[in-house]
């Protein structure tokens, strides 16, 4: 069948309603805010010529409304939080204490069934695994190459390669290495990871399949997105580090296992704290990774996962409700924790 | 291993010349040191690496035999990128859905940006009461998950507003096509209160005489904010710009739930993830489509990687 090209021109068209209505919202705010005080400016010019002809007393001079300015520069970003963030999030609230079509209260029924659910349970421990191991080893790794690679040449090729799958979409990463996971019963393998596990000797296996080792091999995916992560910003912390601290280490003798210890690690503590908890929160909300590799099956799922399978494929909105809700409350002191170190850190 | 002679021959004499056993040392350090990090990151480029190749091999090799039989027996097609792209839309037809991808990333890069831009300005260099809170406000609305909003926001496009039984706002109601707003409006709100606190971040640091000289000519706030705060900014918007499209183009969430799954508008994401739940072995066409998917968000990113990595340290490391 051929393509069908012009199937596609009302797509075009949208894009380019969009594009319109883009330039005609933010056009014609800056153009509104420049013409109507302008206009005001005019006015008041020709009160105050027309009053020092006249001799009259000069009309007392307002204060300028710089709050007016403030209001239509803000009021699109306020309109929209307000529509799209702060009253769902107050609204999902209320919908997790009610059932499963909003119609009647059910109390904390839905928090019960969380915690009582085996399936659910098996989700919170599948997600405290991701959220334990993600952050630690990805920190860690990103720690040790971006400590390896400062000495090393070719650092910008080899630093963008480890960042490269920071551009690759989770959907796509999941099905890069489930490749790498693909089984076949008989003959050769086509995973890269059967064909080692064959020629060392062993059996090829369903990985994905298997409960618990699936959750890990789906942890490895998110792991080898989020080290690039950790990597560069760890590696410019080290960069950062002044050179005269070095110099002076290294004229005391300093071994490298000590100029490590106590010379790079507590200058980069701020940022390694930073890398830890931004991997926690992105951790947390994981979400592509597992639908696309194993949609939650074998024992693999996850909060967001779980969050929108009740809430829009069984219409439980209750249920996702309350999920949401306790992604909420345990990314709560991650961020809090966060946003007070920055600006510590901002003021030391 | 030509160097492991000189370094014997100086470390007899280690003691007399430190400095120069140290440059050798250091030299040496610095070969081990190249060498495993070259070799750590090409195993990390393994898995991309496979995928690439094999998107290129005919359909029955790809199923038998693995990828890296490809350099021993080369067999080269564009086949699978001709299947997947445009032929039926049972093989993946993901040339409708890329179309898709842009028509939703291209808006919602550029409405948070501006309206990102605008907030900030007024929240840092505009005096009015209650400036703080309300970029406490908008800083806090970090923590929201998104996940928090998509069941309201889902029902707000579908039903509209009614507060006591009174109509306050109709429903969209919008088909095919025209789902793509739905979007754009979902990521517009998602991504401004980190848009507006990066670019907050920026704002503020611009010198405070520079406005003061224009507020002296009798420049009023948007002509500031055009002709010299913009400018200014050009640097951290591109850095936001280029977030924000590998966040909306790799988006697979928000897409799921506001697009829908048809191939009037949903994304590439969409559809990947749904060949690879349905045709979970039909490798050539999961490799070519990943591929096909990958590629915009690495040219942007190879090409713009100076600017996206700024962004990131500003983001998580001068906060």
């Amino acid at each position: 069948m051929e393509f069908d090209w012009a199937g596609e021109t009302p797509k075009f068209l949208m894009l380019m309603y969009g594009l319109i209505a883009f330039v005609a919202v933010v056009g014609g705010l800056l153009l509104l805010l420049d013409v109507v005080p302008a206009w005001f400016a005019r006015r008041q010019e020709a009160q105050l010529v027309a009053a020092s002809t006249s001799g009259t007393p000069l009309p007392r001079r307002r204060k300028p409304r710089e709050g007016l300015f403030a209001l239509f520069f803000l009021l699109p970003t306020l309109l929209l939080l307000m529509i799209g963030l702060v009253v769902p999030a107050i609204r999902t609230t209320l919908l997790s204490v009610m059932n499963r079509d909003g119609s009647s209260w059910v109390g904390l029924d839905n928090y019960g069934w969380m915690f009582s659910e085996d399936s659910i349970i098996q989700v919170l421990t599948n997600t405290l695994t991701w959220v334990i191991l993600v952050p630690l080893v990805a920190t860690a790794f990103g720690l040790i190459y971006a400590v390896l690679v400062d000495k090393a040449r070719f650092e910008a090729v080899a630093k963008s390669l480890i960042f490269l799958p920071m551009a690759i979409s989770f959907v796509g990463a999941a099905i890069i290495w489930k490749f790498v996971y693909a089984y076949r019963g008989e003959g050769d393998q086509i995973g890269l990871l059967n064909q080692i596990a064959v020629s060392l000797g062993g059996q090829p296996k369903q990985w994905l399949l298997e409960s618990p080792l699936n959750t890990f091999l789906l942890i490895v995916i998110m792991i080898w997105i989020q080290a690039g992560f950790a990597m560069v910003v760890l590696s410019a912390a080290i960069k950062a580090i002044p050179a005269d601290i070095i110099e002076a280490a290294r004229l005391d003798g300093t071994t490298p296992w000590q100029m490590f210890w106590r010379i790079t690690m507590p200058s980069i503590r701020p940022a390694l704290i930073v890398v830890v908890v931004t991997l926690s929160i992105a951790t947390l909300k994981v979400f592509d990774i597992v639908r696309t590799a194993t949609n939650g099956n074998y024992d693999t799922s996850v909060i967001a996962n779980e969050m929108y399978n009740q809430a829009f494929r069984y219409q439980e909105t209750g249920r996702g409700s309350a999920l949401a809700v306790f992604l909420f409350v345990l990314v709560l002191p991650l961020v809090i924790f966060q946003i007070r170190n920055l600006r510590q850190q901002r003021e030391g | 291993m030509t160097t492991a002679t000189p370094t014997v021959g100086v470390g007899a004499q280690a003691a007399g010349k430190p400095t120069r056993a140290g440059r050798v040392r250091k030299r040496l350090n610095s070969r081990t040191a190249t060498l495993v990090s070259i070799v750590i990151a090409l195993l990390w480029t393994v898995p991309t690496f496979g995928l690439f190749v094999s998107s290129f091999r005919p359909e029955d090799q790809i199923k038998t035999t693995g990828w890296w039989t490809f350099f021993r027996d080369p067999q080269f097609t564009l086949e699978n990128y001709q299947q997947v792209l445009f032929s039926g839309s049972s093989s993946g037809r993901l040339a409708s859905y890329f179309i898709n991808s842009l028509a939703i990333t291209i808006p919602s890069v550029l409405f948070p940006l501006a309206f990102a831009a605008l907030a900030a300005y007024a929240l840092a260099w505009i005096n009015f009461r209650g400036r703080d809170w309300v970029y406490i406000g908008i800083f806090a609305l970090q923590i929201v998950p998104l996940q928090m909003a998509l069941v309201p926001l889902l029902r707000f496009f579908s039903t509209g507003v009614t507060v006591g039984g009174v109509q306050l706002l109709p429903a969209w109601d919008l088909v095919d096509e025209q789902k793509f707003a739905q979007v754009w409006f979902a990521h517009t709100c998602f991504a401004l209160p980190f848009a507006v606190y990066l670019l907050h971040n920026f704002v503020s640091q611009l010198p405070s005489d520079l406005m003061e000289a224009a507020r002296v000519d009798g420049a009023t706030h948007p002509k500031i904010f055009r002709t010299i705060v913009l400018p200014l900014i050009t640097p951290a918007l591109a850095a936001i710009g280029i977030f924000q499209f590998l966040w909306v183009w790799n988006d697979l969430l928000v897409a799921l739930i506001f697009a829908g799954g048809g191939n009037e508008t949903a994304p590439l994401t969409v559809r990947l993830a749904e060949l690879a739940g349905t045709r979970g072995n039909e490798w050539q066409r999961l490799t070519a489509g990943a591929f096909v998917s990958i590629v915009v968000p690495l040219i942007v990113f190879l090409s713009l990687q100076r600017y996206f990595v700024r962004g990131l340290l500003a983001g998580s490391v001068k906060g």
